[in-house]
């Protein structure tokens, strides 16, 4: 655990509810590597989301801790960005003004803002579009905006949830090779949640599959895969044979909740 | 052809929808047409259209109409405006604050059921019958159900929307002024120009007692000495300057907002 960049302790979460008290999240610990890219696989309702608030501080454990280089995580702050699967840009800031959002709250000067912001445009493919507004966006150009609003406060940890859930296949497979891009460059540690295998695989160094709920950690798989990855990588044995492991498990899951 | 123009949430020529919109009027004036030149009514109860018209024409050239316009309207304007210069904030901070909203939905959503006009009374008994007391009435018509309408235009914010800026660094005081203000500002100006509209409609109830001035006071007094055209002027003024005012806050929101449209 000495290279570890995220610490997750005996977290766990209960929700009061009307019928009584809801166990979302059992126990759970794991760590992760610094610029290292875990994804997490789990059937819905399992509590992944819950994880990653909890990471995000924006939900309290209610027992265990987050640790991010050692420091205890007790509320949200800039350096854990965190993406969503809902469209979250401001839509009466520009394209660059979102990216340099964090910039700004900082108290950043104006030019330097534009620079960082005109970097991170290129990173994601919209040079461009800096002064397009979110509405003239399409959806996968609005999460490679958010991606990149959150990397240009140049977080130790990148969060995010389920963020091109909305999105079509296509567009999907897309945006998984421009973020595997982003990401051979940023060398951002990265936790991505997902109930999507192939895209758990094709993008992850670990994968941590999740139980149903409540949830708890099934299985840590590692992907055996090398660096950079192609699209065509998902044709190949290795990946089909993880994919099939994969499936296997969360069907095991998914079937104890329907 | 026929059958689109009729068929639920479709989209129709921009030429067509502003000939309906042209036609109710002309149906409207025709209808009344056809009652006074038809004789059907009695001219002391419903005078003729050029009868209006004339009127409004003579009202215009004496002069003493515009002065009762300028009055009424800055009593509208600054009731209102002090009715939105306190409620817009109000509204916001019980949208966004539990604490706030505790402590003042359940008074405002009692009050607001009150009538301004039982009001009247009082107000003269308080403030006396300078203006203080007719902008008090506009205020007190519109605070209330203002306040409310902010709240929930604040308090529909998405919700990802603020938790993402906590996740990019937003203090809370960042939060308030960088993402619940810009993001609630488009349905606050609906709102505005919704709430201002009823301000119009409590003029002449402030109008009423104790005015010497005004289109409400001008429409009493021509009630009085029965003179149904006067009225009848005083009343198409009103909806006139509601009919502007209301213009001018969808130009404003058209050219504020333009971030809310594809074409940019
Ligand atoms: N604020 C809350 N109050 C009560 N229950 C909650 C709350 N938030 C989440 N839950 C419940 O906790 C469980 C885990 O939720 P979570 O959102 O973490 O699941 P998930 O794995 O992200 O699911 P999905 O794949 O649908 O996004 C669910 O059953 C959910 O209904
Ligand atoms: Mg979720």
């Amino acid at each position: 655990m000495d290279n570890a960049k995220l610490i997750i302790d005996q977290v766990g979460k209960v929700f009061p509810t009307k019928a009584g008290e809801m166990v979302a999240l059992d126990q759970t610990s794991f760590s992760i590597k610094d610029g290292e890219f875990v994804t997490i696989l789990g059937p819905s309702g399992c509590g992944k989301s819950t994880i990653l608030r909890i990471v995000a501080g924006l939900e309290q454990p209610s027992s265990g801790r987050v640790l991010l280089d050692g420091k205890e995580v007790k509320e949200p702050g800039p350096d854990r960005g965190m993406v969503f699967q809902s469209y979250t840009l401001y839509p009466w800031l520009t394209v660059e003004d979102n990216i340099s959002f964090g910039l700004e709250l900082k108290g950043v000067p104006k030019k330097q803002r534009l620079e960082t912001a005109q970097h991170y445009l290129n990173l994601i493919g919209l040079k461009g579009f800096e002064k397009h507004y979110p509405v003239q966006l399409s959806g996968g150009m609005k999460q490679r905006v958010a991606i990149a609003r959150a990397l240009a406060n140049d977080p130790k940890i990148l969060l995010m949830d389920e963020p091109f859930g909305a999105l079509d296949a296509q567009t999907r497979t897309i945006m998984q090779e421009i973020l595997l891009k982003v990401w051979e460059e940023s060398r951002k540690t990265i936790l991505f949640i997902t109930h999507d295998v192939e895209e758990a695989i094709f993008l992850g160094d670990s994968v941590y599959v999740m139980t149903a709920r409540p949830g708890r950690l099934k299985k840590n798989i590692k992907v055996p895969l090398d660096r950079p990855r192609e699209f065509s990588v998902k044709q190949s044995p290795e990946f089909l044979d993880l994919k099939n492991e994969l499936l296997g498990l969360i069907r095991e899951e998914t079937l104890k909740v329907v | 052809m026929f059958s689109k123009l009729f068929t639920p949430n479709k989209e129709i020529p921009r030429s067509i929808y502003i000939a309906a919109g042209i036609a109710s009027f002309v149906a409207f004036i025709g209808f009344w047409s056809v009652l006074s030149y038809g004789g059907l009514v009695n001219p002391l109860f419903l005078p003729a259209p050029d009868i209006i018209w004339k009127t409004a024409i003579n009202q215009f050239i004496d002069g003493e109409i515009l002065s009762d316009i300028g009055i009424s309207f800055s009593r509208v304007a600054l009731g209102f405006f002090f009715a939105a210069l306190v409620g817009v904030p109000l509204g916001m901070l019980m949208g966004s604050l539990r604490i706030m909203e505790g402590a003042f939905e359940p008074i405002i959503g009692f009050i607001r059921y009150m009538p301004a006009s039982a009001f009247i009374p009082l107000f003269i008994l308080w403030i006396g019958l300078g203006e203080a007391e007719k902008m008090a009435v506009i205020f007190f018509g519109t605070f209330f159900q203002l306040t409310l309408m902010v709240m929930d235009v604040t308090k529909n914010i998405q919700n990802d929307l603020i938790e993402v800026s906590y996740t990019l660094g937003a203090s809370k005081g960042q939060i308030f002024r960088k993402v619940i203000l810009p993001a609630s500002l488009p349905g606050i100006v609906d709102t505005l120009r919704i709430t201002f509209g009823w301000a119009w409609t409590y003029l002449v109830v402030a109008e009423i007692v104790g005015a010497t001035s005004g289109l409400g006071f001008m429409i009493m007094q021509a009630s009085r000495f029965l003179k149904p055209e006067k009225i009848i002027v005083g009343i198409i003024i009103i909806g006139l300057l509601g009919m502007i005012i209301d213009l001018l806050f969808k130009v404003l929101y058209r050219a504020s907002f333009s971030w809310m449209r594809k074409e940019g």
